[in-house]
């Protein structure tokens, strides 16, 4: 299982995204030492009838038990094994059952470290909840109920999720994010205006409405999932435990009908090595692990800095085939900038940057921002009685922003088909060489945006779009695992075509509206593909909604969080990928182990089937020479007990995955994992009886 | 030499057949405009679903399939059981009197559920009227209710609804099994079955002994007894008579009778998927593991009885006709249990222990080929089985033929996994545990073992064949194995139907490179794989107890 | 309602299948069988000059003195006698000793008549009890006693044996056996 050259997903958080934990690593030590201690309080048969693997295991080791105390209990026979025997059988028994609750234990400790430390932020504070009258009283922060305002000032904590409802403050949300620098938060911004429990606030104060009851916020839900308390099985792991439970009562009926079989020939079969035979045929290695490797996928996500909100939103990533994303902040960096004027229409360069300057004047954007800056370069300040004019806002629908003057007049910029709209709305012309300077633009990947002036217009402002580093390669590799992705902008055609070629994105959609990310979503539903998409706006929310994986991220509104089903805390849409890996991980982990655990009943059945029934003539099928039946039996039992700590690590963290097709995944799984599972046994029993034998112990 | 030079003739000869049956099947069981052969069909099937009253509705939800089978099967029945609990004087040559009843019940309920155990000797037992009306009449239609079942299961799995469970029923008949009988009949009348009711002969041998030979409409009744896998014999020998298979052309034919519609199910499954290869990847897969079965009963048997050294050489006759040899005799016993046909030229109990370890593994596995419609059903249970061990470890909800493999799927799936050990083994140790009183065992050691466990798994997977040693015309038989018979057939089928249901409702995924393909040879062997460890590792220890104890104990520690 | 319609149903369609699959199927196999092939269809009997029916060329006959060709060991005695009719084979296991023993106790008949070893198929039993044939080696061996009990030559046996011997299909197909009952019709009719 070595990996010839480094991931390239890697496994674990690392690199930069490290460095941005917001959670200090969670606390290790003392880990082991819990999960000891619970490994003995979970063989309360309350606990273990949950699995039904592992409870006849613990019922079998009740009857070793019972014929350890008293060997004739069962069988008369003078040849029944004797207590000595016994006694050995039932101590590996406990310890196979110790085992799984070990490996339970630990993935459960390691999640409730992670709960611990995402608990740690949500500290209980005192909060100054707005009443009706207008006056303020002092409650304990999980008093609060949705629908609450609270007023938080300067130096508070914020108690709870919620939304701005007034005031403009910086908050400190290092202890969600990491990032250390102050984040302004406002009334009816997208993303602004929602605020996370537990950060802080530095400057100014909030009215803040509270979003979320007490115990339902994210952190909250995550903190459930991670500590595997309320854990509900996915649905992958129902039909799974569904079949072990089925292999579990076909064994029982196989070794419960042996006794009158087996006497009939005069061969007797004592209860104990019927139990030993039972334990070693039922599936206890996967049946074991099972729900370790359930709480550490969660616990995996969770170390990646992204809150879910149920296992079954983690394993569906595994089925993601199509990841939605958006153009701008996922695959290029978030802002544009404006990189030249291209004037049209006989217009002068510098006529076009003072309107460009002048339609910008309002514009807070960072795009907007650009273009401001870049005039001013030119030298190109606008003249115009700025004091008077006011703003428009740029809108998704009508694609434009612009200044209107106090005397009427219109300056406007924004997509070019929505300023040729606007022009011939107002009986302007369109210049000839608009086409041109647009093409220019949008081949070279940029963005063009086209400045008027009431009818008029000048000309086209490049606003240059940057590609993420490593961004292809991503793709690529998305690509053979089967997962498509598209890319949506509001970008033109053309210009989106240019950067979907050069991210190497499989499709995409230009000049989408944010009702269009919805469609496209039911459109690739309808087509029977699974859906992962990432978003934060209010208007993303549907798509969230409507996605199979919507991831939102934290920076975005609280409609958004609501209406996804995991929320990234860094914001980072890349990171939906290393989710999608995750939950593939998940799934492989679980056939793995399972696969492994029927192959190994092959080999069991030939160490323990010719002890119990060497008088029957079955001594040939001895094929590994155990040394003596007693013996065979015990090291059968003792490599059954031993796999479950031994893979453990495994299930713990997740067998390897290398992107590849589905034909490449499971040729080296079933190598590894299939016939690993019927050599290693084999292998394996065979030390175990060297060494027992050795020992004379029996 | 020349038997393995047969295994090739007859295998070649399935394969040949299977792409023809299988386009025929295909356009008797698909929608589509009826071929021009069957057209003249069409008025007779209309009348008879107008008669009946049938409107030809598809199935919308599996109980509206399971219903009319329910009730046509029950009637099937209690036809069959009014003519063998009667047995009227008319076509009754002998003066037969009524079967007990116990035994009436079981063989109407064997032969209603394409079985065909017989606990009785039928020369002594049934007139030529119930020969037809009971046994002939139940072979058509459990072998019909099999084949829609196969089909119905089939939609289901590739995303169509069921269909209706009266118009599959009437097709499979009408242009099926009574076409294939009817040729097949012709062939064996001129080969010398009998086909008459003039009763029995009474004559004088050349040595002056009274022998009687019993006559009766052997010809009709034994093509359909081989093509509709039901194999229930006129005669007590069964298929070793030569009234019922006369000489090595006619066992043949009856080889390639019995595998001709699993294999051109399998062949047809592909035409309604639009996958091909899925087909003959899965049909070389059960030729491969019929191959090595079958190598390993014709090499066992072959090898002679080590026992018997002392007086004879050469391979294991006892039991064996002449004309059909050691090596035919134990590929016969292969094909029959394989495909759940249940007719025998030989006799099974005289098998040699890995002679008869084959005939025992295939009840047990019920693929290799297997039941009529059925044999086809559960092989591609164990396809869904492994998608759902397998696909995991590609990382993504496992999916087969487009659609994902969940809690439904395999809640039924298991379902057929458990039939098996319920009602094999839990009566077969109930038997043995009072073995004098109940079990009737006729051979002593690990082969007693092997006739009772044979006797319910036979029963179970609907076979029919049997170590015959066994007394098994007791009331406790009758009716232990009746359960059995019952239980390893409706169960299955409501779980099928409710399986593919369920699965053709589910939304279809396109397939892409992260998506499991299961029509590459890859994953074929690992089907194959699973097959053999699910059906191995369940049965192993009574296999081990019954005939691998009994191969060491011939020959001694290896 | 619905449960009594659909048994309604079931049973018009009972009755309808009856119909087809016992009295449609069979009266034409019935009349091509009687009108065409009657020798097959009636048992493939086997008349001596009399017209006496003395056997089917399908089924076999025990036979014990030494002036016949002996076929195979039946657990059924070939139907004869007092019993009822039927087809069976021994169903004996191969480790079962009774198989030994009866194998041992025919082998000593064999030697009695002067057969050390005796091909294998005239000590095991048939499968129905009933097999007409005997392996042609079994057939040879049997070949001095016969010439001696009847006075004929063993040259003129030979060719006898190879005319009623039942070769493979097409001559690779099953085993090729003799018919004992017609050789020992034939045996008959040449010296009576």
């Amino acid at each position: 299982m070595t990996t010839l050259q480094p991931p390239i997903f890697p496994r674990m958080p690392r690199g930069r995204r490290d460095q941005r934990r917001y959670t200090e690593r969670p606390r290790s030590d003392g880990l082991l030492g819990r999960a000891v201690v619970q490994s003995f309080v979970k063989l309360d048969p309350r606990l273990t009838a949950r699995n039904p693997v592992m409870f006849v295991v613990w019922c079998g080791t009740l009857v070793t038990l019972a014929a350890t105390l008293e060997p004739r209990l069962f069988e008369l026979s003078p040849e029944a094994p004797g207590r000595g025997f016994n006694a050995l059988l039932s101590l590996i028994l406990l310890a196979t059952l110790l085992f799984a609750n070990f490996a339970e234990a630990l993935a459960e400790g390691r999640g409730k470290a992670q709960a611990d430390a995402l608990r740690r932020t949500q500290a209980s504070t005192q909060a100054r909840r707005l009443l009706p009258d207008g006056s303020e009283a002092l409650v304990d922060s999980s008093a609060l109920r949705r629908g609450d305002q609270v007023r938080v000032s300067q130096g508070e904590m914020i108690p709870a999720d919620g939304e701005v409802v007034d005031g403009v403050a910086a908050v400190d949300e290092s202890a969600i994010t990491g990032e250390s620098a102050p984040v302004l938060k406002e009334a009816g911004s997208d993303g602004a205006s929602s605020v996370t429990g537990g950060t802080r606030v530095v400057s100014d104060k909030l009215l803040i409405r509270i979003t979320a009851d007490p115990g339902k916020g994210f952190i909250d839900r995550m903190i459930a999932l991670v500590e595997g308390a309320e854990r509900s099985k996915t649905p992958n792991e129902i039909a799974l435990t569904v079949l072990l439970a089925v292999l579990t009562q076909v064994f029982l009926i196989a070794v419960a009908t042996l006794p009158p079989v087996a006497a009939y020939i005069n061969s007797p079969t004592p209860v104990v090595v019927l139990v030993a035979l039972l334990v070693a045929l039922i599936p206890t290695t996967i049946g074991g692990l099972l729900s370790a490797i359930g709480i550490a996928g969660m616990d995996r996500v969770a170390q990646f800095n992204v809150i879910a909100t149920s296992g079954r939103a983690v394993e569906a990533c595994g089925d993601i085939t199509t990841l939605v994303l958006d153009k701008t902040g996922t695959i290029t960096l978030g802002n544009r900038l404006a990189e030249e004027f291209l004037p049209v229409g006989g217009h002068s360069e510098r006529e076009l940057a003072t309107t460009a300057h002048a339609a910008s004047w309002f514009d807070t954007t960072p795009e907007g921002k650009s273009i401001v800056r870049l005039a001013e370069k030119l030298d190109a300040v606008t003249a115009l009685p700025m004091d008077t004019a006011t703003g428009l806002e740029f809108s998704a629908r009508t694609r434009l922003s612009g200044t209107d003057l106090a005397d009427g007049n219109e300056l406007r910029k924004g997509a070019v088909e929505a300023i040729k709209g606007f022009v011939r709305s107002r009986g302007g012309t369109v210049p000839a060489d608009l086409d041109a300077a647009y093409e220019r633009v949008s081949r070279l990947g940029g963005t063009p945006l086209a400045v008027c002036w009431n009818a008029e217009i000048f000309g086209v402002i490049h606003l240059k779009d940057i590609i993420k580093p490593g961004m292809r390669e991503r793709f690529d590799q998305l690509r053979r695992m089967g997962i498509r992705s598209v890319m949506l902008t509001g970008d033109n055609a053309i210009t989106a075509g240019v950067i979907a070629r050069e991210a190497g994105v499989d499709d995409f959609i230009a000049e989408a509206t944010p009702e269009d990310k919805i469609a496209v979503i039911q459109a690739e539903q309808r087509l029977g593909r699974l859906v992962a998409m990432t978003g934060d706006g209010t208007n993303d929310a549907p798509a969230l909604a409507q996605a199979n994986v919507g991831v939102a991220m934290n920076s975005g509104t609280q409609a958004a969080k609501e209406a996804a089903n995991m929320v990234d805390l860094d914001s980072d849409p890349t990171k939906l990928i290393d989710i999608v890996t995750i939950g593939k991980q998940l799934l492989i982990t679980r056939g793995a182990l399972t696969t492994f655990s029927i192959a190994n009943d092959v080999a069991k059945y030939f160490a323990i089937l010719p002890a119990l029934f060497g008088k029957a003539g079955l001594a040939p099928l001895n094929l590994m020479g155990l040394a003596s039946p007693q013996s065979a039996i015990l090291s059968a039992m003792v490599f059954n007990a031993l796999i479950i700590p031994a893979l453990v690590p495994l299930a713990l963290k997740g067998v390897a995955f290398r992107p590849s097709t589905a034909d490449q995944l499971l040729r080296r799984n079933l190598l590894v994992y299939g016939l690993g599972g019927l050599v290693v046994p084999f292998i394996g029993i065979k030390l175990i009886d060297l060494a027992v034998s050795a020992l004379r112990l029996v | 030499m020349t038997d393995w030079f047969q295994v090739v003739v007859f295998v070649a000869l399935v394969w040949a057949t299977a792409p023809v049956l299988g386009l025929h099947l295909f356009q008797v069981f698909d929608a589509q405009p009826q071929p021009r052969l069957d057209r003249w069909l069409i008025p007779v099937e209309n009348g008879v679903l107008r008669f009946i009253g049938e409107r030809g509705r598809p199935a919308e939800q599996t109980w509206d399939y399971l219903r009319p089978l329910l009730f046509s099967n029950l009637f099937f029945g209690l036809v069959a059981l009014a003519f063998l609990l009667a047995q009227p004087p008319w076509l009754n040559p002998q003066g037969l009197p009524p079967m007990r009843w116990d035994t009436a019940l079981h063989t109407a309920i064997s032969f209603l559920t394409n079985t065909d155990q017989q606990h009785y000797t039928p020369e002594q037992s049934l007139s030529d009227l119930s020969q037809l009306g009971a046994l002939q009449f139940l072979f058509f239609t459990s072998a019909a209710t099999g084949l829609a079942v196969g089909f119905a299961f089939i939609r289901g799995l590739c995303g169509r609804p069921l269909g209706n469970f009266n118009t599959d029923l009437i097709r499979a008949i009408t242009r099926v099994l009574i076409p294939l009988s009817f040729v097949f009949a012709l062939v064996l009348l001129v080969n010398g079955a009998p086909m008459t009711l003039a009763g029995p002969v009474m004559l004088r041998t050349l040595e002056g002994a009274d022998q009687i030979l019993v006559r009766g409409p052997v010809a009709g009744y034994e093509a359909i007894k081989q093509i509709g896998e039901n194999g229930g014999g006129f005669f007590g020998a069964n298929s070793a008579h030569p009234f019922e298979n006369p000489n090595p052309f006619t066992n043949l034919l009856a080889m390639v009778a019995m595998f001709a519609i699993p294999a051109a199910t399998i062949d047809a499954f592909g035409r309604f998927l639009g996958n091909r290869r899925q087909a003959t990847l899965l049909l070389l897969l059960v030729t491969v593991l019929f191959l090595a079965l079958a190598a390993v009963a014709i090499k066992a048997e072959q090898g002679g009885n080590p026992l018997l050294t002392a007086w004879l050489s050469g391979p294991n006759l006892e039991g064996k006709e002449v004309r059909f040899g050691a090596g035919i005799t134990a590929l016969f016993a292969t094909i029959t249990t394989g495909s759940m046909t249940g007719a025998v030229n030989g006799a099974m109990d005289s098998l040699l222990p890995l002679g008869g370890l084959v005939p025992l593994f295939n009840l047990f596995l019920q693929v290799i080929f297997g039941g009529q419609g059925t044999g086809v059903a559960y092989l591609l249970v164990f396809l869904i089985l492994t998608v759902f061990l397998t696909g995991l470890m590609v990382g993504r909800t496992p999916e087969l033929f487009g659609r994902k493999v969940e809690k439904g799927e395999i809640v039924w799936s298991s379902l057929i996994l458990l039939i098996h050990p319920l009602f094999v083994l839990v009566p077969a140790a109930i038997t043995l545990a009072d073995a004098p009183t109940l079990s009737g065992i006729s051979n002593p050691g690990s082969h007693g073992i092997s006739q009772v466990v044979y006797e319910y798994a036979s029963a179970s997977a609907n076979n029919g064949s049997g170590f015959e040693g066994l007394g098994d015309g007791t009331l406790w038989w009758n009716l232990s194995t009746i359960l059995s018979l019952l239980g390893g057939r409706y169960l299955p089928i409501a779980a099928l139907l409710l399986l593919a249901a369920g699965f053709a409702r589910k939304p279809k995924v396109p397939p892409g490179p992260g998506t499991l393909a299961t029509d590459t040879g890859l994953f074929t062997v690992v089907t194959g794989v699973v097959i053999l460890i699910l059906g191995a590792l369940t049965f192993f220890p009574v296999l081990a107890l019954g005939p691998i104890a009994e191969a060491f104990s011939l020959t001694g520690a290896p | 309602m619905s449960v009594l319609r659909e048994a309604f149903k079931a049973l018009r369609l009972t009755v309808v299948l009856w119909l087809l699959t016992v009295v449609l199927y069979t009266l034409p196999l019935l009349a091509v069988g009687q009108g065409l092939f009657p020798a097959q269809a009636n048992g493939s009997l086997l008349r001596n000059e009399g017209g006496q029916v003395i056997g089917s060329t399908l089924i076999g006959q025990p036979f014990a003195s030494n002036r016949y060709v002996w076929s195979r060991p039946s657990a059924v005695d070939y139907s004869t006698g007092k019993a009822a009719p039927t087809s069976a084979p021994s169903n004996l296991g191969p480790t079962n000793p009774d198989l030994a023993k009866r194998i041992k106790d025919t082998a000593a008949t064999y030697a009695q008549a002067g057969l050390a070893k005796p091909a294998a198929d005239l000590l095991y039993a048939s499968g129905s009890g009933l097999d007409p044939h005997i392996s042609p080696e079994a057939a040879r061996q049997q070949i001095p006693r016969l010439a001696a009990a009847r006075g004929l030559p063993p040259a003129r046996l030979e060719p006898l044996i190879r005319r009623h011997t039942q070769g493979r299909f097409l001559g690779c197909i099953g085993e090729s056996g003799v018919n004992v009952l017609t050789l020992n019709n034939a045996l008959d009719q040449i010296k009576p």
